[in-house]
């Protein structure tokens, strides 16, 4: 029996009561990178928000189904989703650094949130995590600049530190690269190549080459259904459903 | 045809014309406003000096006149601080409900807030008097005096609710509904993807607000605070009904439980009796002018705070 | 490297810390919440409660009666209040309006930045500041209080608040629809405003009942304006009553009966503003800003 991290099981979203996500049913192996793709406003990204319960903030969504990280389900009402956010880190699409904090401060902001004052491990949690999302280098001398004076790939990778400063198990990222240029796409890349040695990546991209570069294993979605969910290689050169070959051939979407 | 053409034209000309001239309309209202303040007031700056400001007797009976500003300037300051001190918290404690709460209740509690917003200065002054006013001195007033009256000098005097507590606090529920509706828009033009970060490292909502929203909206909210003050500051009637309107050293504020009086009440309360051209109209409308200066800094402040924040959200968080 | 471990102790130590806190903070907005609508309740409630009682016809078409007496009514405040709100929405509503459409054609011109300015810091002076303004300009030349200062003065308080919401309404308006209107090759100006105009007629709309709600209270500067008195209106150089001031003058007078007829004229007024808010918006939505083709 192989260990899954993460498995999330029937998964349904409603928006304003209307089905946008139906049934979906996806395990995700231990330290693995798993790459989400489909056509604009197939629901990956609804997907994807649904695993640290990420709609907890939008009162318009109403998620049904079962979220199991570690054998515990995320969507029990006795679960504090809190204690389970943790584990899961999240970069966005747009880079969304605080403006006002600096680097330094952006980086721990969630440890400091979860009251760790000790400087020696704050710097040791700041050096770290830079230097796991390929940030380290280009700004270790200048740690108290504000976030936002970098620039937009380099706030992105500030973004993926802070994420990886609280230690998650798993990083869940939306489209992280999709607003770069390709320079830092590349840096991206090798972070989350980097990353897979410890911890399990789920990635949505719009960008096919993208996830056949980086990813163990891909899932197609279309219209809120995953349609096809294979090894990378598998689901790109011989799919089993007649949609996914259409769509990796370019066809649509 | 061609003569339906021209006057086409020339009422386009007249209209530019128009909205030109209403326009400068205002312009010149101010300017008046403010140099007839200032003109009309110079006899007793020319009287005084500035001691008018720093003085406190005041004496109507001709040929012994003496008017001195300070108790009412005073007056204006505490009760615009008490104010603002009750009502701040409340006000953001609304605005950041406002946020989290679902849409139901969301535009309800937005309806409340405008509602509380239109009722006139007059009725809460007329509420404060009959309603609020008993229940005040009996169960806070009268208890406090007499456990603490005697040796605290705050809560000192006669609890009979006539007085510049009572006074602060009524203004202070007329400035929450607009302190908690300019926060309201403030906390709303936060950005999403600022508040998913902060979500996202697993913040309560508290540190959510804590975290994402207030550094953000700092000088916003700070602003949505001083647009309330403005109003404190100029709000004149319900405070002319409660504060029980002493004049002269009377009217210096000692305690909480003490008559006293605001720069807009004394206006209310004696402007129609002093007459045209004598030195007591020139003193009120000297404070007049002392009033007006305390709310345009206030109001430019503000305006520079509230305007700036906004702005900062229409564009990208880089500008 | 800090161990993961050591990390998940820090965490779990903390974390129960951290929901408490946010569960008391969370109560203490919703107690905010509560606690401000209290006020706001009983105000409401007292009004209609005590206000009733007041309410009949002699009350509502009477002039006051002597003071203390138990007969008389605030016909003369009334009458005095809509006058004044229509004398004011006269001078106010055209200057706010057409200042506003200033504002917003000419909007990055010197001239507008400095006026908006000036507007922006106008809208929020104290009411009382325009009473002794008006009194001055007005009063003091005419030589008597009168129905006009009283409407002067409440349309410098109008004229800020239509003029910015019909600006920022204005704003709104998608660009296409400007754009179409140059497109269709409407060089007449007039008539292409017009269009917008009608786009952006709720906020406009809203703008003006805001400000006629607004003054429709308001009292201080009524004080050095109308005076107040106790006949109904006859002409434009004696003084005038209207609610506001009829309330405070009620409030004054330590007697029962008054304090009934302060709560009646306040349910009245508070009536009236309601009023005014239906009636406007019904009249501009059928005919007024609709372009004749």
């Amino acid at each position: 029996m192989e260990s899954y991290k993460l498995i999330a099981e029937n998964i349904t979203v409603y928006y304003n009561n209307v089905k946008s996500i139906k049934n979906v049913t996806m395990k995700f192996k231990t330290n693995t990178v798993t790459s989400l793709i489909g056509p604009s406003g197939c629901g990956k990204t609804s997907f994807l928000r649904c695993l640290n319960r990420m709609h907890d903030m939008n009162k318009k969504v109403r998620v049904t189904g079962k979220v199991i990280i570690d054998g515990s389900n995320l969507y029990l009402d006795t679960v504090n989703p809190i204690l389970h956010r943790r584990k899961v880190g999240m970069v966005f699409q747009k880079p969304n650094p605080f403006p006002t904090m600096s680097i330094y401060d952006n980086v721990i902001a969630g440890l400091r949130l979860n009251g760790i004052k000790d400087k020696k491990i704050l710097d040791d949690a700041v050096q770290t995590s830079l230097k796991l999302a390929y940030l380290w280098d280009e700004v270790n001398d200048n740690l108290k600049q504000p976030a936002i004076e970098l620039s937009g790939g380099q706030q992105q990778r500030l973004c993926i530190a802070r994420a990886l400063a609280i230690k998650p198990e798993i990083i869940i990222m939306d489209e992280p690269s999709s607003a770069l240029d390709p320079v830092s796409t590349q840096k991206i890349e090798e972070t989350i190549m980097n990353l897979k040695k410890t911890l399990t990546i789920i990635i949505v991209t719009h960008n096919m080459q993208q996830a056949i570069r980086i990813s163990d294993y891909t899932a197609f979605m279309y219209l809120g259904k995953l349609i096809e969910f294979d090894e990378t290689k598998k689901l790109f050169t011989s799919p089993n459903h007649q949609l996914t070959a259409k769509y990796v051939k370019g066809f649509f979407g | 045809m061609y003569k339906n053409f021209r006057a086409n034209l020339i009422s386009d000309n007249t209209f530019k014309i128009i909205i030109t001239v209403s326009a400068i309309y205002i312009l010149i209202i101010v300017s008046l406003l403010i140099t007839k303040l200032f003109f009309e007031s110079y006899p007793i700056w020319h009287a005084n000096g500035l001691s008018f400001i720093v003085n406190s007797d005041w004496n109507t009976i001709e040929g012994r006149e003496s008017f001195g500003a300070l108790p009412y300037i005073l007056g204006t300051m505490i009760t615009s601080a008490i104010a603002m001190a009750i009502a701040i918290p409340f006000s953001i404690g609304i605005a950041m409900f406002v946020s989290y709460t679902p849409q139901k209740l969301h535009v309800f509690l937005n309806f409340i807030i405008d509602l509380l917003a239109s009722i006139p200065s007059i009725i809460y002054g007329l509420w404060g008097l009959i309603i609020f006013r008993p229940i005040f001195i009996k169960s806070v007033e009268i208890p406090i005096h007499d456990m603490l009256g005697k040796h605290v000098w705050l809560f000192s005097g006669i609890p009979m609710g006539l007085d510049i507590i009572t006074a602060s606090i009524v203004l202070s529920i007329m400035i929450i509904p607009t302190i908690s509706s300019v926060s309201r828009e403030i906390i709303k033009s936060v950005p999403i993807q600022q508040q998913e970060a902060a979500f996202m490292l697993g913040a309560t909502e508290w540190e959510i607000f804590k975290l994402a929203i207030f550094p953000y909206s700092k000088a916003g909210l700070v602003g949505a605070s001083i647009l309330g003050l403005g109003r404190a500051v100029g709000e004149t009637m319900a405070i002319t009904m409660l504060i029980g309107n002493a004049t002269g050293n009377f009217a210096l504020p000692k305690s909480l439980f003490q008559a006293g009086q605001t720069m807009s009440s004394i206006i209310a309360n004696e402007f129609i009796e002093a007459p045209p051209l004598s030195l007591h109209l020139s003193a009120l409308i000297g404070i007049g002018l002392i009033l007006l200066l305390f709310a345009i800094c206030i109001n430019i402040i503000a305006h520079i705070l509230v305007i700036r924040m906004l702005k900062v959200q229409e564009g990208s968080i880089n500008t | 490297m800090i161990q993961k471990n050591e990390y998940e102790k820090q965490f779990y130590k903390n974390i129960r810390c951290r929901l408490i806190i946010n569960k008391i903070i969370n109560i203490c907005v919703i107690l905010a919440v509560v606690f401000a609508l209290i006020p706001l309740g009983s105000i409401i409630f007292e009004v209609f409660k005590n206000g009733i009682t007041a309410i009949s016809i002699e009350f509502l078409t009477e002039v006051p009666g002597a003071i203390g007496a138990k007969n008389g009514g605030i016909g003369p405040a009334i009458q005095g209040t809509l006058l004044i709100i229509l004398f004011s929405s006269l001078i106010g509503i055209p200057i706010g309006l057409f200042s506003g459409i200033f504002l917003y054609e000419f909007h990055d011109r010197k001239l507008a930045r400095i006026i908006r300015f000036v507007n922006d810091v106008f809208m929020e002076l104290p009411t009382i500041i325009i009473g002794i303004f008006t009194f001055l300009v007005i009063v003091l030349t005419l030589g008597y209080f009168t129905i006009l200062a009283g409407s002067f003065a409440l349309s410098l308080i109008m004229i800020p608040i239509i003029s910015k919401t019909t600006e920022e309404s204005l704003k709104m308006v998608p660009m296409a629809y400007k754009e179409a209107g140059t497109a269709l090759g409407l060089q007449n100006w007039i008539i292409s405003i017009k269009i917008i105009m009608v786009t952006a007629k709720k906020g406009i709309l809203n703008g003006i009942l805001l400000s006629v709600a607004r003054i429709s209270g308001e009292t201080a500067p009524l004080i050095m304006t109308t005076l107040g008195s106790s006949q109904f209106f006859h002409s434009f150089n004696s003084p005038i009553d209207s609610l506001p001031l009829r309330i405070w003058r009620f409030s004054l007078l330590p007697y029962d009966e008054a304090q009934t007829y302060g709560w009646g004229s306040a349910l009245v007024l508070i009536f009236i503003i309601i009023m005014i808010s239906i009636i406007i918006r019904y009249a501009f939505n059928t005919r007024l800003f609709k372009i004749k083709t």
